[in-house]
């Protein structure tokens, strides 16, 4: 009887994950520790990339605001240590639950449009977030605001400790993909790809979609809202350009490039994204000139992100 | 009550109509004939801008510049449309807003190598660059009066044009049907890559003309399309009148927000909370208005009748 090897796909993400799990080993021992930064930045975007791939990729919800959720999780961690308040115990439920706040609020409104209302009406909501933080001075207007004490867990896990701060990221990145997984298996998740194929005949067959994809754009909001209180965190300063349109952009072709409505496809998609801007900016300061064509390439060409591609590859090999 | 302040931040917010207006004619028809979301639109605001400045640096004369920028923006329309745009009609939403954020990208990219990082000033001559009496004891710049009344004429000129002209009637008629616009032996490639340069074309003339305040600077037209978007949304995708109509409402309520609404709010905050929850309330106030337009309508004021 022959051994059943995984499939290509799960081999990538279990690749790709035990990279990621053993990156500190390979950083620590060639001594280059902002490989390590570069990682978890990677990491906390690709959270946010998760979390827009629930709506985006399973629910055809093209949100072009998502970023507003990372701003809005980082400034909970932000303006809490403002104050002095450095619980994470309360920071990191604010930020989980402010986002989910916001997006049931917005999501009500947005989810009432289709197409492309429902893009700039998000974009539209995400520049609104993103005013609000420039135009508050306290907190730093346009200049933001500096992180200087991280979260604390009251003993419990120490992340000023950087090796600590990248295992919970990662932790919460494999935490985000388990909970991806198991709703778009679920009976409501399957809801949620109905409505995105045609919502007419889901609601014929008498779903109440509207509840079933608010609910979704609520939980998606909440994760990318943990994106922005762990990425706040381990940048240490927060700013209204974490929430321009632009980041929003670009937090969509992390989804597109590695395949939307796949599982693992935007952690691929964060991961060669950044990779690439690390590379070519290095290049040059001029490196959008290249970056810019790059993505119209991959929307024109690349049909279906890497994932597609794998998916390719596995059925040649058959 | 300061009058002249008042009559001031009027004409502002209908400078800043106009200036919109211009943004959102080309999106939404854009939009209402190829079903195309162009996020680069604000490159060619920006385009118009610097062709402008450079040609206005050669000649000293801003007028020569403003008249040399308008066919030079109308070939980068022709050329995007034909090399990016045209191959993604048949694509849906998403994959037109991400190659058109990937045009941005270059684009900005592409002023900053060319132009270099720093903004370029436009020089006004004279006879513009004064104030004129428009009221007894209130003068204002010669030059946004210019703004307003190019900007004026100009969507009197294209509401003529759409409802009036032979080329009106083939737009009219695309955003209707295309397809049986082109079964009617109609060259839509042909309209379509026409509509899509006139398009650039009024981005780039209410970039030209923007530049002499602003200075003409990398991204722009960035902040701006985001508002131009807000203007189509709220007026209807794909209706020039409700393009219009929104634009000099979000211009108005934008400018006059800023300005007053602070002392709106003291009337009922006390002074120190009036100031500062009224800056990031006016930041907000347009997005708010839109959210409320689109849970009572949520197809804009202006749904054109054939969609």
């Amino acid at each position: 009887m022959p051994i059943r090897l995984p499939s290509l796909r799960n081999g990538v993400m279990f690749a790709g994950l035990a990279g990621f799990a053993l990156m500190p080993v390979f950083t620590g021992v060639t001594g280059q520790p902002y490989i390590l930064d570069i990682t978890m930045r990677m990491m906390c975007l690709a959270i946010a990339a998760v979390s827009l791939n629930l709506i985006l990729g399973f629910g055809g919800m093209i949100s072009f605001g998502h970023a507003a959720f990372i701003g809005i999780g980082a400034y909970a961690v932000g303006i809490p240590a403002y104050y002095g308040e450095y619980s994470g115990f309360l920071q990191i439920p604010l930020a989980v639950g402010v986002s989910a706040l916001f997006a049931l609020i917005t999501g009500a409104i947005c989810l009432r449009t289709r197409g492309v209302y429902f893009i700039m009406i998000t974009l539209a909501f995400g520049q609104m977030v993103f005013f609000t933080f420039v135009s508050i001075e306290e907190y730093g207007g346009d200049d933001g605001l500096v992180i200087d004490t991280k979260s604390e867990f009251a003993g419990l896990i120490d992340i000023e400790e950087p090796l600590a701060l990248y295992y919970l990221i990662l932790v919460c990145l494999v935490a985000a993909l388990y909970l991806v997984k198991r709703i778009v298996a679920s009976r409501f998740g399957r809801v949620i790809q109905g409505s995105k194929s045609n919502d007419d005949r889901m609601q014929a067959i008498g779903f109440n979609t509207f509840r079933y994809r608010l609910t979704c754009y609520v939980i998606a909001g909440a994760l990318c809202g943990l994106a922005g209180a762990l990425l706040g965190n381990f940048t240490g300063f927060i700013s209204p350009d974490m929430i321009d349109w632009t980041r929003s952009g670009e937090l969509i072709f992390m989804v597109v490039l590695g395949g939307a409505g796949s599982l693992f496809g935007p952690v691929l998609g964060t991961v060669v994204f950044l990779v690439l801007e690390e590379l070519l900016s290095a290049l040059t300061i001029y490196w959008q000139i290249i970056f810019g064509p790059v993505l119209i390439l991959v929307v024109l060409f690349g049909r279906g992100g890497i994932d597609g591609l794998l998916s390719r590859l596995a059925n040649a090999q058959r | 009550m300061d009058w002249t302040l008042l009559v001031t931040q009027l004409l502002n917010g209908v400078q800043l109509g106009v200036l919109l207006f211009l943004l959102a004619a080309g999106l939404t028809l854009i939009f209402g004939i190829m079903d195309f979301v162009n996020l680069a639109h604000g490159s060619l605001y920006m385009a118009g801008a610097y062709f402008c400045a450079t040609v206005a640096e050669w000649t000293g004369s801003f007028l020569i510049g403003a008249l040399a920028a308008l066919p030079l923006t109308f070939m980068v329309g022709l050329a995007v449309e034909m090399v990016v745009v045209r191959p993604l009609y048949a694509r849906d939403h998403l994959d037109h807003v991400l190659a058109t954020f990937g045009l941005i990208l270059f684009f900005d990219a592409l002023v900053h190598l060319v132009w270099g990082p720093e903004g370029i000033a436009i020089a006004l001559p004279g006879f513009l660059d004064g104030r004129v009496t428009i009221l007894p004891g209130i003068e204002i710049p010669t030059y946004r009066l210019l703004i307003i009344s190019v900007g004026l004429a100009v969507a009197a000129g294209l509401g003529y044009v759409v409802t009036r002209t032979r080329a009106g009637m083939l737009i009219r008629a695309g955003a209707a049907n295309r397809r049986m616009l082109g079964a009617l032996g109609v060259d839509v490639n042909k309209l379509f890559t026409l509509v899509f340069a006139g398009g650039a074309v009024l981005a780039g003339l209410a970039g030209l003309m923007i530049a002499p305040i602003t200075e003409a600077n990398i991204g722009m037209g960035n902040g701006i399309l985001i508002v131009a978007l807000v203007v189509i949304i709220i007026g209807g995708i794909g209706s020039i009148r409700g393009a219009f109509v929104a634009a000099i409402l979000i211009g108005m309520i934008d400018t006059m927000g800023r300005s007053y609404l602070d002392d709106l709010m003291k009337l009922f905050l006390s002074d120190q909370n009036a100031e500062t929850a009224a800056p990031a309330l006016s930041a907000m106030l347009i997005y708010i208005l839109m959210a409320v337009i689109l849970y009572f309508r949520p197809q804009g004021l202006f749904q054109p009748k054939v969609r």
